[in-house]
């Protein structure tokens, strides 16, 4: 119906256009046209360039006000993640100062000059003062932006392992995750995808002789206790991944034949988060939309309402169901985790015979 | 090093007559004003329907997704059973609508039409160095097309990995439907592509270089020329990257070697691959993919740089500066690769360097800027549609440039990496800005190409409507990617997360849809206007370039006299002590008058 509706519009937008043409043809009758812009035609386009200009502004103060909650730029889960939200609002900002400015000169100047028949423009090729500032002024703020920036990624990327972090690993295959624990040693054992045993449903390519193994945990939903430092280790079995964890402001790609990593720590446990007042307000406005969508969700066979979860998504192109490959995150206080580990198989005892 | 052009010598103009032949004149024409027309009809017009097409089928399934659509069933046929989008078949239009808007239209299309076009017309030459290689380059890439679009008529349907094809999903049959002949031909395609722009790059170099007329300096060279010979420069070096890509991957799903491929487990059995990378595949193909942003862009700041100028009644602000921001921006774009790639898993050392040379490349992207505005400044602006379209230009280069500082800090880029916000950031500042510059240069050139004018009046209307509709469509989409969501996702009403989007991913699909409408009428208009529009005059525009010195009526080695001798730069527009406020580069000095030191 929807699509029916949106047909019917493009076809009255194209009518429209094409009467629109037709007039603009007809207006042009008699006159002496050789399709080259006149007076009328520059006023006509500078007092356009105006209402352009206001229309930029408009649609940026609209894409704020809808959609400018940005919940993954605020209320991040993770100890780097305020660092990095306010590093994107003071780029944010930068970049709104100067859109603003640029845009407004720019379609200001093609209004305030636009043609006159007569008039002369000013002969005025060069000065080397005005680019030496406009050179200048970017290279300080850049060099700011990219300094800060530079401490920042530091700071993510560089794994300090005297923290003691959780060893964690993400284990991709399309289209669905997988995490595994070192257990109470804290070490994983070794894996490659050429110790896959199906038979025995050692689905990660553990090798079942490391006594590192023995304990590993291997799980479908990923558990973190609040507060420790968790290092990830990822891993693909087939096509190029990418771990992408939006609410704690962290990503990485999983590649086959090699073993790649990031940490951080969680410092917002699940309920916590959805008590945020925030959260609650996105996730009440989600789900007044679900309520309207009811009957198609309802087929779709999904819960009709939200619940606020941490998501691990997939973020690197893997194929069909690349939309469909996503992982609960739980983030929890030490004895929940501990009580939820306590209930997990060990790799050796999950081993069938 | 000679500034004459000795190739055809100013007396050798009746070697010319021999006789023509429909086939000789309009097929395997080795004239290049016809391989412009040839490659403005195929790769921009033809292939751009195609792409278009193919972005509102994509627009329309996200903001609708699952749900049955005519368009889909009339269009895709047994990809869209009742009408309803299959996944695989939604991968696929995202893969080759991004290969065909990126190489086939915006890298063939815009520097096949204009490099051809304008190179021999604007250093006073009689045509391309070499008029076989010219015409070889040209069947090349029409081979190209055709395969590309064959890739839709297999089986198992076209490539579906994305349009960077990383491997192992473009490398293995069973990970993905797209990845068997599907994936063989754009390969082939590919490869016979980059064949094809070697040979264009490598002719456009060559011209440049030596078949300049007297006086004709290279710094006396048109931007359009300077960006056009850049361009090529970047080409040369970057392409043959891609293709070696290309081969080794080629080797790696036909002969069993290990380059890009590892420790692979799939639908149940472990393959033999060992040792190989896909990080090294995707720092080969990046290293194309980068400067591939700049062979897109280039030309249209180039052909931008031109028209604001005549448009502006006024010269180029900061000639030099404009020369030394595109010899910057083209070696910054062959060591900026990696910024693509801060999350592959490369060392995160390595990643602190991108982001700095990265960052880098915005300040002689900021210097152009500037320059366009000061050259507005106390202008007379002849606000033509293709002034239009230029300045728009501007606006969307600075829009989508910003962002661009975001993406290219890699701890940013940690939490936007590969969602809507790089889609809508690399859409303005390479796909809109580039379009923009094609039509720009359309509504420009249009009477030296076909000797007759386009409508103004339509062409007004085709940029007000496209103008706000791509703002409409990118700028908004902006804040979804902010929002996290990721992109090529089929559908995002999978889960709940993202719901909140669903009504602002309807209204960008309206604007796009709009969007698509008013291409319409710019298709009618030019088409139309071959036929039927107005006789043009030798110089509509009042323009100091040596095309414009050219008769309308187009004829082999361009002039019918002598090749005119160029005195003085481009941009004497306005020049005190000139009556007209033009002064054509072949018009030389007067008495006491003094060029320009710039």
């Amino acid at each position: 119906m929807t699509t029916l509706l949106i047909f019917i519009i493009v076809l009255f937008v194209a009518v429209a256009m094409w009467q629109m043409v037709k007039i603009f043809d007809l207006a042009q009758v008699g006159a002496s046209n050789n399709q080259v812009a006149t007076d009328k035609d520059n006023k006509f386009n500078g007092y356009m360039m105006i209402a352009f200009l206001i229309f930029i502004y408009a649609i940026t103060i609209a894409s704020f006000v809808y959609l400018g909650d940005l919940p993954l730029t605020s209320n991040s889960a993770s100890e780097h993640g305020p660092g990095l939200d306010s590093l994107m609002i003071i780029s944010m900002v930068v970049i709104f100062i100067v859109q603003t400015i640029t845009q407004f000169l720019l379609h200001y100047f093609a209004y305030k000059y636009k043609g006159e028949k007569g008039r002369k423009a000013l002969f005025y090729a060069d000065n080397n003062m005005l680019e030496a500032i406009w050179t200048v002024i970017p290279v300080i703020v850049l060099a700011g932006l990219i300094i800060y920036g530079l401490f920042t990624w530091n700071d993510i990327m560089n794994v300090d392992e005297s923290d003691d972090p959780m060893v964690v690993e993400l284990y991709a295959q399309q289209f669905n995750w997988k995490a595994r624990y070192g257990g109470s040693d804290n070490v994983l054992g070794k894996a490659n995808v050429r110790l896959i045993d199906l038979d025995k449903a050692n689905i990660l390519g553990v090798d079942e002789d490391d006594p590192n193994a023995q304990d590993d945990v291997i799980v479908t939903e990923l558990h973190l206790p609040k507060g420790r430092p968790v290092l990830f280790k990822m891993r693909s079995q087939d096509v190029l991944h990418s771990a992408y964890m939006p609410h704690f402001r962290a990503q990485m790609n999983c590649v086959p034949g090699m073993v790649t990593q990031f940490a951080f720590t969680p410092t917002v446990t699940t309920a916590e988060m959805r008590q945020n007042p925030d959260i609650q307000e996105k996730v009440e406005n989600i789900n007044a939309l679900r309520l309207e969508r009811k009957a198609e969700i309802d087929e779709a066979g999904q819960d009709l309402l939200y619940q606020f979860d941490y998501l691990l998504l997939c973020n690197k192109i893997c194929g069909k169901s690349h939309y469909n490959m996503q992982m609960k995150i739980v983030v929890e206080t030490q004895e929940e985790f501990d009580a939820w580990m306590k209930e997990q198989k060990t790799f050796e005892n999950s081993l069938l015979d | 090093m000679s500034v004459t052009a000795e190739t055809h010598g100013h007396d050798d103009h009746d070697v010319h007559h021999h006789k023509e032949t429909f086939v000789t004149k309009y097929i395997f024409s080795q004239d290049h004003k016809m391989i412009a027309k040839q490659y403005l009809i195929t790769g921009v017009i033809i292939m751009g329907i195609i792409g278009i097409m193919m972005s509102l089928m994509i627009r329309m399934q996200i903001a609708w997704p699952e749900q049955p659509n005519v368009i889909f069933e009339a269009l895709l046929g047994k990809w869209a059973p009742g009408g309803v989008m299959d996944a695989d078949i939604y991968l696929a239009l995202v893969t080759i609508h991004g290969t065909i808007m990126v190489f086939f239209v915006l890298t063939a299309g815009l520097s096949g039409t204009f490099s051809n076009l304008l190179i021999p017309l604007q250093i006073g030459a009689r045509d391309m160095a070499s008029g076989f290689l010219n015409m070889i380059s040209y069947w090349l890439f029409f081979v190209s097309c055709v395969i590309m679009i064959l890739s839709f008529f297999v089986e198992a349907g076209p490539a579906a990995a994305g349009w960077t094809i990383y491997p192992p999903l473009s490398a293995l049959p069973m990970a993905q439907g797209g990845s068997g002949m599907g994936m063989t031909l754009w390969l082939v395609s590919m490869a016979i592509f980059i064949a094809s722009s070697l040979l264009g790059s490598l002719n456009y170099v060559v011209t440049v270089i030596n078949l300049r007329t007297k006086g004709m300096s290279m710094t006396r060279l048109p931007l359009t020329i300077w960006a056009f010979f850049v361009t090529a420069i970047i080409g040369v070096v970057s392409f043959p990257v891609l293709l070696s890509a290309a081969l080794l991957l080629i080797m790696d799903r036909s002969f069993g070697t290990s380059f890009f491929l590892s420790d692979i487990f799939i639908q149940g059995e472990v393959l033999h691959y060992q040792g190989g990378s896909p990080v090294l595949f995707e720092h080969l193909f990046w290293f194309l993919g980068h400067p591939e942003v700049y062979i897109v862009l280039l030309p249209a700041l180039g052909i931008t740089s031109e028209i604001i100028a005549t448009n502006s009644r006024k010269p180029i602000f900061g000639y030099r500066a404009m020369v030394a921001s595109i010899l910057a921006i083209a070696f910054l774009s062959t060591i900026v690769w990696g910024h693509h790639m801060f999350i592959s898993g490369m060392n995160p050392f390595l990643g602190s360097v991108f982001t700095f040379t990265t960052l880098l490349i915005a300040i002689p992207s900021a210097v152009k800027a500037f320059n366009y505005i000061t050259t507005l400044w106390k202008g007379n602006l002849q606000l033509n549609p293709a002034m239009l379209f230029s300045i728009g230009l501007v606006s969307t280069f600075i829009t989508g440039g910003l962002t661009g500082i975001i993406l290219g800090d890699s701890a940013l880029d940690i939490n936007v990496h590969d969602t809507y916000f790089v889609v809508a950031h690399f859409h303005l500042v390479m796909g809109i800005s580039a379009l923009y510059g094609v039509f720009a240069g359309i509504y420009h050139w249009f009477p030296k190409m076909f000797g007759r004018m386009m409508n103004k009046n339509l062409g007004y209307l085709h940029f007000w409507i496209t103008a706000i509709c791509a703002y409409g469509v990118f700028f908004p989409m902006h804040f979804i990617g902010m929002a996290g969501l990721p992109r090529r996702y089929y559908t995002n009403s999978n889960f709940p997360l993202f719901d909140d989007t669903t009504n602002a991913q309807g209204v960008i699909t309206i604007f796009a849809l709009i969007a698509g409408v008013a291409q319409l009428v710019f298709l009618y208009n030019f088409v139309v206007s071959i036929f039927y529009g107005k006789k043009t005059e030798q110089n509509p525009w009042k323009s100091n370039t040596l095309e414009w010195t050219a008769p309308v009526e187009h004829m082999h080695g361009n002039w019918p006299g002598a090749i005119p001798h160029v005195y003085r730069w481009p941009y004497d527009y306005s020049k005190p002590g000139h009556d007209e406020d033009f002064v054509p580069q072949n018009v030389p000095m007067k008495d006491g008058e003094e060029e320009l030191q710039h």
